[in-house]
């Protein structure tokens, strides 16, 4: 797996008589139907968290005695919560939250962990050991319960849950690019890099990022469908959103009390988890197989 | 073999102490001062709060704290719950046979799933039995299991009135009382499992099922079923079975919502628990015990497979 296979990269060879790798990638990305089908739901419920001011039919703060946990209706096609509130404006509202989380979370471990793995890799030596150690130490809890009982120092707060899952996320990430920046020094053409004096972080940005970005852009993908899961667990457990805001995990731990009386409290807005993260890990899915110069097809 | 178990141990001890640092350190993100929570009613007192402070050591330098935390940490003591004054090993040592339950008994629902649907899917590859096992295993990956906990108690406990939706009952009080209470959480855990364990059995499978020496047990006219289960498993089950190792471990972080959701008082509900009661020293303990089961899990992994595969040993 040569680092000339990788799509874009700066001083990859023009690619000659076909199309170039980027093209090819996303020629074989929009081929594969499920990833497609993937990123259209991805890009609806982006729309629904930025549109749901104008969408929600109702405030998703508004309680209300006279409608408390009505089943589903054509006035409340998701039914009313144990306030009286609208469930389908809350659900509408709380993709704004989740999607947050996770492409917040997603972003502030790969800004952590790519500039720590370039580095580790790069330098190599104490830097790196230092590095992978810490790594290693924090890859040995699992994430979810890293991020629990980061929220839980950091005290119940979205903002918080978003370091929290951001934090336990970063190691792997690290460990990804580290890799990466080993492979690609050990390449011919990142030593003629070096040898015409560029220094190291030129060499860092310039030719080993773009290298790394197809398989970047694959983990970070599937990241965010962790993270979207982490966050609903925090909020779930009350460590992230804070109520009455609405977020699909704390809407899901205040149902289970009504799970009796009114089930489609629990219904609707863990469909809501499932279907987004389903439709992100199609789209990481179709990424991998498109850029993943191995499965050529 | 020694040479490879020496130099495997001697990595964890870096680790576990990086670990350790990092655990500490989690009391320096907390907002305020602890012996403002522990003093309660009392804080108004500042006999009470010099007291605590001195007690805990908080009045001296960090790694003076550090060093006297480390040390009781290396034999076992994990300092004493906030909340209910028991030391907090008590309690990880109280309520790991719970989880230790619910974790074996999904473990065993994710391999007795995960593996032959692999497998099979691996065989039947691009067909539409091989597009249908992918699909499910894709659908138990994006499932979040509080979610499918939740769904189950409606069906099974609502609806249906099969099965209790909550509580814990021990094996040894009454074995069936026990699998009722444990039936739909390990089932929970043991999707997420067996769409894991799947992904890889099937990546393994095929990997095998491509190499030479399959081509020659075919060519020698052995039938399909002798070379798949005696060849071609034999050998991709050994990343697999390594790999099952570390997801055992996994089932712990797992469990932490799963048994709040089905009340189970394991070893998840401990740290929820303790998260709400603000009960730091618990958090601090369970992140370390789960930290260094894993840890040991993952150097079983290492070493079933260097026991399995010669080569690596001498490596």
């Amino acid at each position: 797996m040569s680092a000339f296979t990788r799509g874009g990269a700066a001083g990859a060879p023009p690619a000659i008589g076909g199309e170039s790798p980027g093209r090819r990638a996303l020629r074989q990305f929009m081929a594969h139907r499920l990833a497609m089908a993937g990123l259209v739901v991805v890009a609806i419920f982006v729309l629904a968290a930025l549109l749901a001011p104008w969408l929600a039919p109702y405030d998703p703060l508004e309680t209300s005695w006279s409608r408390l946990r009505q089943a589903p209706s054509w006035a409340h096609p998701f039914g009313t919560d144990e306030n009286g509130r609208d469930v389908l404006s809350r659900v509408l509202w709380g993709a704004r939250a989740s999607l947050m989380a996770g492409v917040v979370a997603v972003g502030g471990a790969a800004l952590m962990g790519v500039p720590l793995g370039l580095l580790a890799g790069l330098a190599g030596g104490w830097v790196d050991a230092v590095i992978s150690r810490v790594a290693d130490a924090m890859l040995s809890v699992p994430s979810l319960i890293l991020a629990i009982a980061l929220a839980a120092f950091l005290g119940p707060a979205l903002e918080n849950a978003m370091l929290a899952i951001a934090i336990a996320a970063a190691p792997v990430f690290a460990r990804l690019a580290r890799g990466m920046a080993l492979e690609a020094r050990s390449t011919d053409w990142f030593e003629s890099a070096r040898a015409l004096g560029n220094p190291p972080w030129r060499n860092a940005l310039l030719h080993v990022l773009p290298n790394i970005a197809p398989p970047l852009l694959v983990q970070a993908t599937l990241a965010i469908a962790e993270a979207i899961i982490a966050e609903a667990a925090l909020s779930f457990l009350g460590l992230g959103q804070q109520p009455p805001a609405p977020s699909w995990g704390s809407m899901l731990n205040s149902a289970q009390r009504f799970i009796e009386s009114a089930p489609w409290l629990a219904i609707f807005p863990g469909l809501a988890i499932f279907v987004v993260v389903l439709a992100f890990n199609l789209v990481g899915d179709g990424l991998r197989d498109a850029l993943d110069p191995r499965t050529k097809r | 073999m020694t040479g490879f178990l020496v130099r495997r141990v001697g990595q964890i001890i870096p680790t576990l102490l990086i670990l350790s640092l990092l655990v500490f350190g989690l009391q320096q993100l907390m907002p305020g001062d602890p012996a403002l929570i522990l003093a309660g009613e009392e804080r108004g007192d500042p006999q009470v709060l010099a007291q605590i402070r001195a007690e805990l050591m908080l009045d001296r330098p960090l790694w003076e704290q550090y060093l006297h935390w480390l040390s009781r940490v290396v034999v076992g003591d994990f300092g004493f719950s906030w909340r209910i004054r028991l030391p907090v090993s008590e309690l990880i040592l109280e309520k790991l046979p719970v989880t230790f339950q619910l974790a074996t008994m999904s473990f065993v629902i994710g391999v007795v799933i995960g593996v032959p649907c692999g497998v099979l899917s691996a065989v039947w590859k691009d067909r539409p039995a091989d597009w249908a096992i992918n699909a499910v295993a894709l659908f138990g990956i994006s499932t979040p299991n509080f979610w499918l906990g939740i769904m189950l108690i409606l069906l099974f406990s609502v609806q249906l009135g099969w099965l209790p939706p909550s509580g814990y009952v021990p094996p040894w009080e009454d074995p069936w009382q026990s699998l009722a209470t444990t039936i739909m959480p390990a089932f929970v855990l043991g999707t997420g499992v067996a769409s894991v364990l799947m992904r890889h059995t099937r990546a393994a499978m095929l990997g095998a099922l491509s190499q030479d020496y399959v081509r020659t047990a075919r060519a020698k006219g052995l039938s399909e079923r002798v070379v798949v289960a005696k060849h071609a498993l034999r050998n991709a089950l050994i990343p697999v079975v390594t790999l099952g190792t570390i997801e055992f471990g996994r089932l712990l972080a797992g469990a932490v919502l799963t048994e709040q959701i089905f009340t189970i008082p394991g070893f998840g509900k401990l740290i929820v628990d303790a998260v709400f009661n603000r009960d730091y020293p618990v958090v601090q303990g369970v992140v370390l015990a789960t930290a260094l089961i894993f840890v040991l899990l993952s150097l079983l992994a290492d070493l079933l497979y260097a026991a399995v595969n010669p080569r690596l040993r001498a490596a």
